[in-house]
């Protein structure tokens, strides 16, 4: 039992390093991804401003993001990594890839919880006289906020998942430790401690998450 | 105050499916401060209808005047501020979950730019006005249909529009809270001076309501008119869907008469006559009579159950002449 006082230290890193990763990397995929999906939604063919082109490019890109497994994305962005931060290694760099990895996740249900919003909401403001974008600013947005919020929730989710696997770019966090700690010097109970660790913390965003979204559509 | 010239609205049809012609050739003049009502089965082109005063719906060709400003001409931007003085009620209510009742009345006073100190202002009179005014707080959710269509129709009045528009506004709500709203349109109109288009496929909204109505059928308007007129008339399919002829039974003996009650030709003239003069025993076979638009219309059928017959056709042609509306129903 002596190495704990030698292991504690690295896992409150790396433990730090995941939240680091996840809090920005989540913090820009709603700054991206919810305009995304608004632009998916109001450019669709049945939206507020339908536009073919734009609607099938999106989508395009957004399903070209969903269907690449990360572990391929982490490599295939490196030349943007290095181009925005700098360098491709670190917890920094991860920021980059899982960014663009959760984007088009976190866009596509963005999507799917606007067009949960009755059309006749919509029609309501626009006889009001509502500018298109005081519709999605009014209407499509507040009346999707629960939706929102819960998936916002699954996104961070996938993001820490998603983080365990930068590692494979020095990206470090738990996902790192795990493999470094646990695999290659065969403890398994290091291994176990941060499954737990992770567990807790996916635990604890999304019952948060839940609980939120829970107030939001009770109002 | 609304005018509809020669609408046509075409909806292309499915993967190659036939065109539908919702509407075809509708002429529309309802005159400021009237309540106009547009019945008609459904998928004969109501909603459509009312949804191409505001332009939520663009007509095919045609005609949308709406205070004089003919609509169809605006261009896109004007067309939205145009809007704001068209409130709509819709049959789902429509309201936002996201806010309270008061913030629903809000709605297009901040769509509109209006300061929130005079929105509260506003939304406070607006919800006093339907009746809610302890209900601001609440959400939809905690509302019953009638007060969220009340809060709905306090949110159509909140910018001060010249023109409701209310699209089977009373189809999703039960009977008692029907009357309820029916009321409170007829009274914002009377109080407000208001020009209300209702569509419904509920005669008894009509009756209830509305000053004058039309039919649509097929997309075509095949009858209309002021109801009082409109009810006078013995061959109107509107006044026959209103007011809908009797049917006697066939088992009972006897002669049967058919009498259109009005106000100007009350059914006293003509049993004065049967009964008075002539001494035949008549009984009510069917029909009803009710209040509408002000006053007494309605279709009898009379049947004499015993007496002389021999100076009744010279009988019906002397009423008929005076004014009543009756005639004997072929055997």
């Amino acid at each position: 039992m002596s190495d704990w006082s030698r292991i504690a230290p690295q896992l409150a890193d790396a433990t730090g390093e995941t939240l680091y990763m996840v809090a920005v990397s989540a913090a820009l995929t709603v700054l991206a991804g919810i305009p995304l999906g608004v632009l998916l939604i109001v450019t669709a063919p049945d939206g507020l401003a339908p536009h073919r082109w734009t609607h099938r490019v999106l989508g395009l890109l957004v399903n070209l993001g969903r269907s690449l497994p990360f572990i391929i994305l982490l490599v295939l962005v490196a030349p943007v990594t290095r181009g925005l931060v700098g360098t491709t290694i670190g917890s920094t760099a991860a920021i980059v890839p899982l960014t663009i990895g959760a984007v088009p996740f976190l866009a596509r249900l963005v999507e799917t919880s606007l067009r949960e919003v009755s059309h006749g909401k919509v029609e309501a403001a626009l006889a009001m006289g509502a500018r298109r974008r005081q519709v999605v600013r009014t209407v499509l947005l507040p009346e999707a906020l629960p939706s929102l919020v819960a998936g916002v929730t699954v996104t961070v989710v996938a993001l820490i998942s998603y983080s365990a696997m930068a590692g494979a770019i020095g990206g470090g966090g738990l996902g790192d430790f795990a493999i470094r700690f646990g695999y290659q010097q065969f403890r398994t109970d290091i291994t176990l401690l941060t499954v737990v660790l992770l567990l807790v913390v996916v635990q604890a965003l999304q019952f948060g998450g839940d609980t939120w979204a829970r107030r939001l559509a009770r109002r | 105050m609304i005018e509809l010239n020669h609408v046509r609205k075409v909806f292309p049809g499915r993967r190659g499916g036939a065109d539908v012609v919702a509407l075809d050739g509708v002429d529309l003049a309802v005159p400021a401060g009237d309540f106009a009502g547009v019945v008609g089965p459904s998928g004969s082109g109501k909603s459509t209808l009312i949804r191409l005063v505001n332009l939520l719906e663009r007509p095919t060709s045609g005609s949308v005047a709406v205070d004089g400003r003919v609509l169809t001409d605006l261009p896109a931007d004007q067309v939205r501020q145009a809007r704001s003085s068209i409130g709509m009620v819709f049959q789902h209510f429509e309201l936002m979950d996201s806010r309270t009742a008061a913030e629903n009345v809000e709605h297009p006073l901040e769509l509109a730019g209006v300061g929130r100190a005079e929105r509260r202002r506003r939304s406070a009179d607006l919800l006093d006005l339907v009746g809610l005014a302890e209900r601001a707080g609440a959400r939809p959710r905690q509302l019953s249909g009638g007060q969220k269509q009340r809060v709905a129709i306090a949110r159509a009045l909140a910018a001060r529009p010249q023109v409701l528009l209310c699209d089977e506004a009373t189809s999703a709500l039960d009977q008692a809270s029907t009357t309820g709203v029916l009321e409170l349109l007829r009274r914002v109109r009377d109080e407000l001076g208001l020009t209300v288009l209702l569509i419904t496929h509920e005669m008894a909204v009509v009756k209830a309501v509305c000053d004058s109505a039309v039919l649509l059928e097929a997309g075509r308007v095949v009858d209309g008119g002021r109801l009082d007129d409109v009810l006078t008339r013995d061959d109107s399919p509107l006044a026959a869907a209103l007011l809908p002829a009797p049917v006697a039974d066939d088992r009972v003996a006897g002669t049967l008469l058919r009498v259109t009650v009005t106000e100007t030709a009350p059914e006293a003239d003509v049993l004065r006559v049967l009964v008075g003069r002539l001494g035949l025993a008549v009984e009510v076979a069917g029909g009803s009579v009710e209040t509408v638009a002000g006053g007494r219309h309605g279709r009898l059928l009379l049947r004499i159950t015993d007496g002389d017959l021999s100076g009744l056709d010279t009988a019906l042609t002397r009423l008929r002449a005076e004014g009543s509306k009756v005639e004997r129903v072929a055997a």
